[in-house]
């Protein structure tokens, strides 16, 4: 009893509470980069340096009034930021934070398939939200974003088949020990992957500079322009967790999740004073601020040539990278 | 105990939803059906201990095919309710013959599932692994479609390819 349901519970509460809290702290330090970025000095008003800014947005999206569309589909508008948020947080459910049971609320044997799979259930939120807006720049931004999840979808998951043939499991907690045995992270035998699930990662949570289905210039927001309040603050909140997943998967199949740098130089023996799972949040936080930082630096692909990298670029070094492994797994 | 229990309440959900699916007025709410019913049937292949079928059933379905059907239905954009068909009469005995059709083939299944019952059980049937294949479905699963089941394997895949190429070919006028 206590196994099976208290201590899972009590974990998903903290595991939650911890992913809210860093969303709204992260949306505090994407807008502090990219105002250091562009010689600003972001928000200052609210608390010191602006750090509860990060409280008061919550508050006042909580405040605002609701509006639903006179004209949208009132059931599915509903529906559809709770299926775009859902999913964001069922990912973390899998993810390993060290080693010890301690840290992930379930280990299954089909861990990574698992993230592929809910992760792309997530994009039905975003499909939804759009059409039942019953409003035309939002069906324009559902049309783009399914198209580039799709395609991206096909490039991150071969892509990730290649990982995995290195590791030779599909568990999460597996694939991180397969890198302490190999003595070297898999993003330094993996660069091309590395790169491909890193790029991909970008396209499916649409950040810059792929963010199309949102593009404020042309869509006005895209599928949230209908939306208000707390409701809107749901997509925001599901894209956030997202960025979070996509980066917590690359640290953990491509930096060694929860093990110190260098796992196995004795000189740097001494990393291993500080705990596994600070490790694996730093590195989390590492690769969110390169996420930030390509956003202050790039400007958005025009739709036709996202489509030419995914289907024409992605695609087939993604297979490449597939074969060429399956010869060196055999070879050696 | 628990197991029936799960699976009676998913095998009603399923049904349920899958009626929901062909009685939605609007196509978009009944793809939304759809997915949940597809959800529920990984949910029953999880009871089953198919873990690495549930996912690719969600993966695949889920989280892939029904994206392109919702693709489809909005850029058609069924505003409107579908008009009533001309010959109802017609399609009324066009229905009944195909449930007829399916009715036989349930009690020839059930039938053939009886008389098999007393001798050899599908746990019986099941291959036996050669040593250093455990833990988890996958490796089996990729196992079995990789030796005993390499050619119908292979054959689908040259299905689909053909299915690929047609579809670039019909799409493309001048290549």
């Amino acid at each position: 009893m206590l196994d099976t349901f208290v201590v899972p519970l009590l974990k998903i509460v903290v595991l939650l509470n911890a992913i809210l809290v860093s969303v709204t702290f992260l949306v505090l330090m994407e807008r502090k980069v990219i105002a250091w970025a562009q010689s600003r000095l972001g928000p200052m008003r609210v608390g010191p340096h602006g750090l509860l800014q990060a409280l008061a947005d919550p508050i006042k999206l909580i405040l605002k009034e609701d509006i639903t569309p006179a004209r949208a589909d009132k059931w599915v508008f509903t529906i559809a930021p709770i299926m775009s948020l859902v999913p964001a947080l069922v990912v973390f459910s899998v993810v390993p934070f060290g080693f010890d049971p301690l840290f992930y609320v379930s280990d299954i044997n089909v861990g990574l398939l698992f993230i592929v799979a809910v992760t792309s259930i997530g994009v039905y939120g975003i499909i939804l939200g759009g059409w039942a807006s019953n409003s035309k720049y939002p069906l324009l931004s559902s049309l783009r974003a399914s198209a580039q999840l799709i395609s991206y979808e096909i490039a991150v998951t071969i892509t990730l088949v290649s990982v995995v043939l290195t590791a030779g499991t599909l568990n999460l907690v597996g694939i991180v020990e397969a890198q302490r045995d190999a003595g070297v992270w898999f993003g330094f035998l993996q660069p091309v992957a590395f790169i491909l699930v890193f790029i991909g990662g970008l396209a499916e949570t649409n950040r810059m500079p792929f963010d199309l289905p949102e593009a404020e210039t042309e869509l006005t927001g895209g599928f949230h322009t209908e939306y208000s309040g707390m409701r809107f603050s749901l997509f925001f909140l599901a894209e956030y967790a997202n960025v979070i997943v996509i980066s917590a998967v690359v640290v953990i199949m491509f930096m060694g999740g929860w093990m110190a740098p260098f796992p196995n130089v004795p000189v740097f023996e001494f990393f291993e004073i500080i705990p596994g799972w600070i490790w694996f949040i730093g590195k989390i936080f590492v690769l969110l601020y390169v996420f930030i930082w390509l956003r202050a630096t790039l400007p958005r692909y025009r739709y036709d040539q996202l489509m030419n990298i995914g289907w024409k670029v992605l695609i087939p070094i993604a297979l490449g990278n597939l074969v060429i492994t399956g010869i060196a797994k055999v070879v050696f | 105990m628990l197991d029936a229990v799960v699976f009676y309440t998913l095998a009603a959900l399923i049904l349920g939803l899958g009626i929901l699916v062909i009685t939605a007025r609007s196509a978009v709410h009944s793809v939304l059906f759809l997915v949940m019913n597809f959800l529920l049937i990984a949910a029953l292949y999880v009871t089953l201990n198919a873990e690495f079928l549930a996912v690719i059933q969600i993966m695949v379905y889920a989280g892939g095919i029904v994206v392109l059907y919702l693709f489809v239905v909005m850029l058609v954009n069924l505003k409107r309710d579908p008009e009533q068909h001309v010959d109802s009469r017609r399609l009324g005995r066009v229905g009944i013959a195909l449930a007829l059709v399916v009715l036989a083939e349930l009690v020839a299944i059930a039938y053939a599932a009886s008389t098999r019952a007393g001798g050899a059980t599908v746990s019986g049937s099941a291959k036996s692994f050669p040593p250093g294949i455990q833990g988890g479905n996958t490796e089996e699963l990729g196992w079995v479609l990789y030796t005993d089941y390499l050619i119908p394997f292979e054959l689908a895949s040259v299905l689909l390819l053909v299915a690929m190429v047609g579809a670039i070919v019909l799409a493309k006028r001048s290549l």
